[in-house]
């Protein structure tokens, strides 16, 4: 019977009345008096030497308050990296300065080089126009292995040369996995892209810069998932500003899939201008400069190895992977290959030795960080395709040589340096071939080879490391924040309460999700709870929102901080009923005494504690109000099995899904109704990546797929009906919830499906294709079939 | 965007006169120019729209039987009007950008801009129709001049297309993933005499009729027609989305399909 309330309960998205109905509050509807406004003249060489830029025609133009160049920041400090990887020599990660306006050189199309502030959005960039430049182009540096090679031409003239840090992972076991490849009945190999993709969040990045001369104080409103971040990199790395002079709000925001975790130059100049001019200062970012400023994602070239012993048990596995880093550092750019995508290369299998090596490249691109998934889709990605490959190589069914690898005894410490708490995979594929049919396929087959298809169903699992994460763990690893999550819940007198949480969402509920855990603990309804978010005067510090770790780690420090409110309030509710402390017992709203018919209600105590006339004083504080911050003991481990079935038109090459079936196991689940859109919205995006997504430069650096004209995105008619299941749960044993986490699941389980599904059609309609890049874009698949 | 003069003639003749301004561009529907001018890519002096002339919008047939439209009527209007007197194109104009396209764009303004992956040229072509402009007649096979270019001269409105309905037609459109206009198009159209075969989005030098097939097909009108035929990969264009044989080899599948539809 499903609940209508509290933990379990599909309650309907209370934040979404506003989003339909017009009347959110997103950064760009924030407009302050005497607001002034920026336009950024940015590259449009992909590398080259600065040698003049001319503002003083411009200067005169209509509106014009004042122009910024690189020379005005010589004295602040350049956009922080918030991630050191050590690389495998034991020497720290080439780490480049990041200006806010460039400074000497520029090294990508779209690297801002002038800050025109007008009176208008279009006198801003009417002056922009007028701006004099004189850049002596140089070489662009696109591909990655060309970058890395001696005597390439430097990104960063002063680095010694574009590789960022050659990583090894765990070096100590090489030799041993070298030798189990010696040893191996089978090797499977492939050579993979995982390609680089534009994250296109609906509402483009926006920054408002305000500075109130009476106080001090700044004020920056921005498209963030994580405020406080921001403040803390924002006023300690680049503009010398202390936390208590500086306020970050990310009001409601439209999307971010974490590209907008980063701290960003334009918000570092909203702020800084705000101050400089005494007036506040606002930039909206247009669809076209997203495309060549926010950080894209992925972008890895992959060699993988998997050996197999007589018996197809995966003995060893080995990747060579580059990953592009763009032209600087994005603050958490340098984490994402390394520490969230080599740690699970595991996957769901025991395979006893794995060494990764990455090699992070300076190119002359946009900067590449985390996008959804963030380095797990590119593990699971390789991983499921090269595990695909050896079954069909070996000739035996790729679900049969899956499970017969699968982890099934937890907790399991993986030899790359993770330990799965708890997971159940022959669950979930079990489970995921019941909602398939799979002995159903050949007449399916059949039916589409009627009208000429092809036909193919591709199925592969995928884990992921949420809940990010133990603080004390990635400090060792290089991080340089911690990754706790905070909570204050205050009760006011009348029993409602407020909930002031350090996470934010950005689409993904929270304002539902979390009153509902706060009203089952207490017993009352759910409209009682208020969730406070984003604004770093009125919220605890706190580290935002990405990894999928709202939940797991924000709503664990929620329940912390409930527990200490229902701990103070049964104090009250003994001295109420004059009974001891241990016998009160609290439900529905009611507290009790143990064996009698004594009760207070919960608005009774609140009132209490906030008119102490009969209270124990002498013991406790007036009040209900509590916070609570809490660091998780180790990652969740959402897990799944996924599969796809697609047609192809031999003729075209155009590839249809037929069905997508997901089977997640996101431990326990609060709001049934919200996993699900979370599903849907992750596999659009995995699927979008499967056929369509893909950011391209020219080898001059200029980004091909620069508009929806070609970058393809996901429409709803590319995707079929899906079918999602999270009933398989092994809640997770070290969160007081139980949960996982499900934002990045969809987009980190799907393509290797697609993939495998598409390569098994073509392969099932007698072509000898085992691989295809992504996307598999209609072209490209029928180049693959045509030699 | 920058600043323009903005004029709203109500006659043809009010048009030409106010075209006769320096810098002076006509606006259509505003589904290409528009979105060229926020982009800062065109900057014209004074934008005439042609939106409030009467004597350019609607669809009527004519003492020959030819489906008229004027030059200002929207895609969506044609969709409607010719639902059962040309299905092929009201099939056509229908699934022509989305709804919004289909409302504000024209039949004059996707003809006057020739888009080398816009649909229209397509149906223009292999109706043998006619592109009346306020100076006179063009046929179709004259109008055409290559990616972006027509045989209109500076100024000159269209007014009017002259459709001949062929006895049975069909536009196979395969859909660019990002932009969902024509990778490739083929629109077959099949007369009492002749059978024409024009090509969209396939050729760097425009729309294209396809002679081979038009020879083949009027023998045969027949899918198995055109299997003997090959088209040549030279001149077809290659992008992000497709190589000049994959679109080579999309002239050949659609117009099959097309026949098959007929």
């Amino acid at each position: 019977m499903p609940k209508d309330s509290g933990i379990g309960a599909s309650s309907k998205r209370r934040e979404d009345v506003r989003f339909l109905t017009g009347t959110g509050n997103y950064t760009d509807d924030i407009n302050l008096n005497g607001q002034a406004y920026v336009h950024f003249l940015r590259s449009d060489v992909a590398h080259g030497r600065l040698n003049k830029v001319d503002t003083s025609v411009a200067a005169e133009m209509p509106g014009v308050v004042r122009i910024f160049t690189g020379a005005d920041f010589e004295g602040v400090g350049g956009l922080p990296c918030g991630w050191q990887v050590t690389d495998k020599h034991g020497n720290p990660m080439q780490e480049p300065a990041h200006p806010v306006l460039a400074q000497g050189k520029v090294r990508h199309v779209g690297d801002p080089i002038a800050a025109v502030v007008a009176e208008t959005a279009a006198q801003a960039r009417n002056a922009a126009e007028a701006i004099e430049l004189d850049i002596e182009e140089l070489p662009a540096v696109i591909d990655m292995k060309e970058a890395v090679k001696e005597g390439a031409t430097k990104v960063h003239d002063d680095l010694e040369s574009n590789l960022c840090y050659d990583w090894g992972f765990v070096e100590e076991n090489k030799a041993a996995v070298d030798e189990a490849f010696e040893k191996a009945a089978h090797v499977t190999t492939l050579e993979l892209v995982n390609q680089r993709l534009v994250a296109n969040p609906m509402e483009p990045r926006v920054a408002v810069g305000d500075y109130n001369r009476a106080t001090g104080d700044s004020t920056l409103y921005t498209t963030s998932q994580n405020p406080h971040v921001i403040r803390l990199l924002m006023g300690a790395f680049v503009l010398g500003i202390p936390e208590h002079k500086l306020r970050v709000v990310a009001p409601d925001v439209g999307g971010g899939f974490g590209s907008k975790i980063f701290h960003y130059a334009e918000e570092a100049f909203c702020t800084f201008a705000a101050k400089a001019l005494a007036r506040p200062v606002k930039w909206t970012s247009s669809r076209s400069e997203a495309f060549i400023s926010d950080a894209h994602g992925r972008d890895h070239v992959t060699k993988i190895e998997l050996a197999l012993d007589a018996d197809n048990n995966f003995t060893a596995l080995r990747t060579d992977t580059y990953a592009n880093m763009g032209a600087y550092l994005s603050t958490f750019a340098p984490s994402v290959p390394t520490w969230l995508h080599g740690t699970l290369m595991a996957g769901n299998y025991k395979t006893p030795l794995i060494y990764v090596n990455v090699k992070a490249v300076f190119t002359n691109t946009v900067a590449v960080d985390a996008y959804r998934g963030a380095g797990r889709p590119e593990a699971t990605y390789q991983l499921e395709r090269v595990i695909d490959k050896a079954a069909r190589e070996l000739g035996v069914d790729p679900v049969d040589l899956r499970r017969q690898n699968f982890i099934t005894e937890f907790p399991y410490a993986t030899p790359v340096a993770v330990e799965y708490d708890t997971g159940d995979y022959n669950a979930t594929m079990d489970r995921l071939l019941e909602m398939v049919d799979r002995d159903g396929f050949e007449a399916r087959a059949a039916e589409s080879a009627k009208s000429g298809k092809l036909r193919g169903f591709g199925v592969n699992t995928y884990i992921e490391a949420c809940g990010i994460a133990p603080s004390a763990l990635v400090g060792q690893l290089g991080a340089r924040a911690g990754l706790y999550e905070s909570a204050t819940v205050r009760v006011n007198a009348t029993g409602g309460l407020v909930v002031m949480t350090g996470s934010h969402s950005h689409g993904q509920g929270h304002e539902t999700a979390f009153p509902q855990v706060v009203a089952d603990m207490i017993g009352i309804s759910e409209d009682m709870v208020e969730i406070v978010h984003g604004d770093t005067a009125n919220t605890p510090m706190g580290m935002g929102t990405y990894g999928s770790r709202s939940l797991a780690v924000g709503g664990s420090a929620i329940v912390r901080a409930t527990e200490k409110i229902i701990n103070k309030a049964k104090k009250i509710a003994a001295h109420l009923m004059e009974a001891s402390e241990g016998d009160i017992e609290l439900k529905d709203g009611q507290f009790t005494v143990a064996g009698t018919d004594k009760s207070v209600a919960w608005g009774d105590v609140t009132l209490a504690a906030y008119v102490p006339h009969n209270y124990p004083l002498e013991e406790i504080e007036p009040g209900l109000e509590e916070t609570a911050f809490y660091d998780p003991a180790n990652f969740t481990y959402p897990a799944g099995a996924y599969a796809c079935e697609v047609e192809v038109d031999p003729d075209t090459g155009k590839v249809t899904i037929c069905s997508f079936a997901a089977a997640d196991d996101f431990g326990n689940v609060v709001n049934p109704m919200i996993v699900e859109g979370q599903v849907h919205g992750g596999l659009a995006q995995g699927i979008g990546q499967a056929l369509l997504e893909g950011a391209v430069y020219d080898e001059n650096g200029q980004l091909l797929s620069a508009s929806y004209m070609d970058y393809a995105m996901p429409r709803a008619d590319d995707l079929p009906s899906f079918q999602v299941d999270h009933s398989c749960a092994t809640p997770c044993t070290h969160n007081p919830l139980g949960v996982k986490g499900c934002g990045e699941a969809g987009a980190i389980g799907s393509p290797p499906a697609v993939v495998n599904a598409v390569v098994d059609a073509l392969q099932r309609g007698g072509h000898n294709v085992t691989h295809i890049d992504m996307p598999l874009s209609p072209g490209r698949v029928w180049q693959a079939m045509n030699g | 965007m920058y600043e323009f003069e903005f004029k709203r003639p109500g006659t043809i003749a009010d048009a030409v006169a106010a075209l006769g301004a320096e810098e002076a561009q006509m606006l259509g529907g505003g589904q290409t120019l528009l979105p060229t001018m926020k982009q800062r890519l065109a900057a014209p002096a004074v934008l005439v729209s042609l939106g409030g002339i009467a004597e350019m919008q609607g669809v009527c047939t004519d003492d020959a039987g030819r489906i008229c439209v004027g030059g200002g009527t929207t895609h969506a209007a044609v969709a409607a009007a010719t639902a059962e007197s040309y299905p092929a194109l009201s099939h056509l104009a229908g699934h022509i950008g989305d709804p919004a396209v289909r409302n504000r764009g024209t039949i004059g303004g996707s003809l006057a801009n020739n888009d080398p992956a816009a649909c229209y040229p397509a149906a223009v072509l292999a109706s043998g129709a006619n592109v009346v402009t306020n100076t006179r007649e063009i046929a179709a096979d004259d109008f055409f001049e290559g990616m972006f270019t027509t045989a209109l001269n500076d100024g000159e409105i269209i007014t009017e297309v002259k459709f001949p309905v062929p006895v049975a037609a069909n536009y196979q459109k395969f859909l660019q993933p990002a932009s969902r206009f024509a990778l490739t198009g083929v629109f077959v159209a099949k007369f009492a005499g002749a059978v024409r075969v024009a090509v969209t989005g396939a050729s760097e030098d425009g729309v294209f009729r396809w002679s081979e097939a038009e020879a083949a097909l009027s023998g045969n009108f027949s899918p198995e027609a055109v299997d003997g035929l090959s088209v040549s990969a030279d001149g077809m264009i290659a992008d992000l989305h497709g190589s000049a044989a994959y679109r080579a080899n999309l002239v050949k599948v659609l117009t099959k399909r097309a026949v098959a539809a007929c």
